[in-house]
């Protein structure tokens, strides 16, 4: 329903648009000639018949107008589309976070040799988390098995069992992942600070555990071969993949698995610090690490470090290019479209240069001639730019539903762009008009009716 | 019904000035029919279009019906020919798309009348030009003498007081073109004054008048002595 929706109001839009660019330019024509010429459902005729009667030239004008703006609305469609698509896939987590994993020294440094393996511990993510620009302070701890390593651990309840991605992290993993919670809470300070052993499970390991209908919180469910209380379900941005997960609180994991205090990433959120802040944010936790575990600042193997804020503004860049392209290409093809239809005209006036002296001999005003070639032109624009557009429309509705790939999510024009491109052909239209319009006028009758 | 004085006109070709009307000097009363005569290059089509304000001229003064028609906008020029003037020509200069009822019925369609309206009047001109049964054809239908009655019916339709006839029986046979004359000249007995361009003796020798042109002189003005002769041996 939403895309008939849609497609509707952009044909009203569209329609009014047009209407109103229709009165706009008589007007002007009507100050321009001195006349208030009526656009009457009479003068719409006269253009109807004119257009009928070149069957073949209408047909192709309007065709070179319609592929022009049905090209237009798929470039933006699958530009805005692929927008979307990456930026979801990249959403999966915070576009304002860092990460940092920990490395080799690979400079030698207050005496030490190169080669020295640096281990985050719990210190250190106090220690970070005190660095000013901080908001969301998250680490994680890899459990070994299965990807890490060793026998798959397993997450278990009664006689099924599967093994799901096993995340320990601290209550702040919320905003890190985003994920949403759709019943019960997530990890909190006690579950972490008391090392309780509560779980929170992704949706896809619900259905899988659990009975539809069955209330999963409070029930327990084996992890590791540990038994945990299912505290919460959370949805991630709908990913299949990313949801087949449970988190566990860090400190529990560290001590069920094993963990003494080590650490394997540090994570953290920087609110909407620019990229510059946020590279001033991130040297601050090179200088803090560094100090702590003994390396150089400059070692660029001590630490591995994601800077999802500087990732972001780059990709942010290629579809800003992206857009620009976009318009570029679609502008271009419009542009031709218009020229075709100017050019159409101008051969049109010139057939038509008998006719127009009779019109002229019979008492055809300049302004009445005008107002013919131009209402033909707006009429032949605008008319194949709405089946250009409604075209444009269906097939992004069509690509939507066929989701060809993931990097390409709801391609589809927004209503002001929509109505834009329309205000834009239109005029176009009006203008493509006016210079063959304005020939047209200054046919001279005698020279016209002599021309045999 | 019309006057020019000392009507001078000079085409730009190149560098030079043609002088294609010179000192014109003329008066057609109400309700006469006159004929303009010369050779082709004579400046008749030029009087022509001067007279249709279809043209500007450079010096002297044309009045029609008591107007002075000079330097007049292009609105108030396609006024006065959709009011005052009716044309007839030698292509007939119908619209090819149109039908006949349509082609009569265009100069209403520039006095915005209603189109109902117009194609009901244009009935009653398109009957009295003999051709009602003839309505829905489109010109490549008819023959040549019935696509200048046509035109004739839509020359009427505004109620002009003047008919300027370039050549129209120029594209006619013989008979054909004694019916259009037949035509114009009844036209001409109900009151409507008639300008005629053409280099047909016998056509010329229908109207009451004619005017002589060379290199764009009157070079004679004379009453067709004959018409009354013609006349009194049609009657």
């Amino acid at each position: 329903m939403e895309p008939l929706l849609k497609l509707a109001m952009a044909i009203g839009g569209f329609a009014f648009i047009a209407l109103l660019v229709i009165l706009a330019v008589t007007t002007v024509l009507a100050i321009l000639y001195g006349t208030i010429g009526s656009t009457s459902f009479d003068n719409w005729q006269e253009v109807m018949e004119t257009l009928r009667r070149n069957k073949l030239r209408t047909t192709l004008t309007a065709l070179s107008v319609a592929w022009g703006i049905f090209i237009l609305v798929v470039l933006l469609g699958m530009g805005s589309g692929l927008n979307v698509g990456v930026r979801k896939k990249f959403q999966r987590d915070a576009v304002n976070s860092l990460w940092f994993r920990s490395g080799k020294s690979s400079v030698p440094y207050a005496g030490f040799q190169i080669g020295r393996k640096v281990q985050f511990v719990n210190a250190d993510v106090d220690a970070i988390a005190k660095i000013p620009g901080i908001d969301h302070m998250d680490a994680r701890f890899y459990v070994k098995g299965g990807f890490w390593g060793g026998p798959p651990m397993m997450v278990r309840r009664g006689i099924k069992a599967n093994a799901f991605d096993i995340q320990p992290s601290l209550e702040s993993g919320l905003f890190l992942d985003l994920l949403e919670m759709t019943e019960g809470r997530f990890l909190n300070a006690r579950d972490l600070k008391e090392k309780r052993k509560s779980v929170v499970i992704g949706r896809p390991v619900q259905a899988y555990l659990f009975e539809p209908g069955e209330d999963p919180i409070g029930q327990w469910i084996e992890v590791g071969g540990v038994a945990f209380q299912v505290v919460g379900v959370f949805n991630r941005g709908g990913s299949q993949e990313e949801e087949r997960a449970v988190y566990i609180p860090m400190s529990t994991a560290q001590v069920a698995f094993s963990g003494a205090d080590h650490v394997n990433m540090l994570r953290f959120t920087v609110g909407d610090a620019s990229v510059d802040e946020a590279n001033r944010i991130k040297q601050d936790v090179i200088d803090e690490l560094a100090q702590r575990h003994q390396f150089s600042p400059d070692d660029p193997q001590a630490l591995h470090i994601q800077n999802n804020v500087e990732n972001f503004a780059k990709f942010a860049q290629i579809f800003t290019a992206i857009a620009v392209f976009v318009w570029f290409v679609g502008a271009g093809t419009i542009i031709a479209g218009v020229v075709g239809v100017s050019n159409i005209m101008m051969i049109a006036v010139r057939e038509r240069t008998k006719e127009i002296g009779v019109r002229k001999a019979l008492g055809a005003t300049p302004f009445s001639i005008v107002a013919m070639i131009v209402q033909e032109a707006i009429f032949l624009t605008a008319s194949a730019g709405f089946f250009g557009l409604v075209g444009g429309v269906a097939t992004l509705e069509l690509l939507d539903k066929l989701q060809l790939t993931d990097f390409v999510k709801n391609p589809a024009i927004n209503l002001s762009t929509g109505i834009a491109a329309g205000l834009v052909l239109v005029c176009a239209g009006a203008l493509a008009g006016f210079f063959p319009a304005r020939a047209a006028a200054r046919v001279n009758p005698i020279h016209a009716l002599r021309d045999q | 019904m019309l006057s020019l004085r000392k009507i001078n006109k000079y085409y730009q070709v190149g560098a030079h000035a043609l002088h294609v009307l010179r000192d014109v000097d003329f008066e057609v009363a109400d309700g006469e029919f006159v004929a303009i005569m010369g050779a082709s290059g004579s400046g008749k089509s030029t009087l022509l279009n001067v007279l249709g304000i279809l043209d500007a001229y450079d010096s002297g003064e044309y009045v029609l019906d008591g107007t002075l028609i000079k330097n007049l906008s292009e609105k108030r020029a396609a006024y006065y020919r959709n009011r005052f003037i009716g044309f007839v020509f030698q292509s007939f200069n119908l619209l090819p798309f149109k039908t006949a009822v349509e082609n009569v019925a265009l100069p209403l369609y520039y006095q915005k009348v209603p189109r109902r309206k117009r194609n009901r009047i244009a009935m009653q001109y398109l009957e009295r030009v003999g051709l009602a049964d003839w309505a829905e054809h489109v010109p490549a239908e008819m023959s040549g003498g019935q696509k200048q009655r046509v035109a004739i019916a839509r020359a009427l339709i505004g109620k002009p007081r003047l008919i300027l006839a370039d050549e129209p029986t120029g594209a006619l046979d013989t008979e054909t073109s004694q019916q259009i004359m037949d035509l114009l000249t009844e036209i001409n007995r109900e009151g409507i004054t008639i300008l005629m361009v053409t280099h047909e003796h016998d056509v010329a020798a229908r109207a009451q008048r004619t005017i002589r042109l060379r290199d764009g002189k009157v070079v004679g003005q004379e009453d067709e002595p004959h018409l009354k002769a013609v006349e009194a041996a049609g009657s």
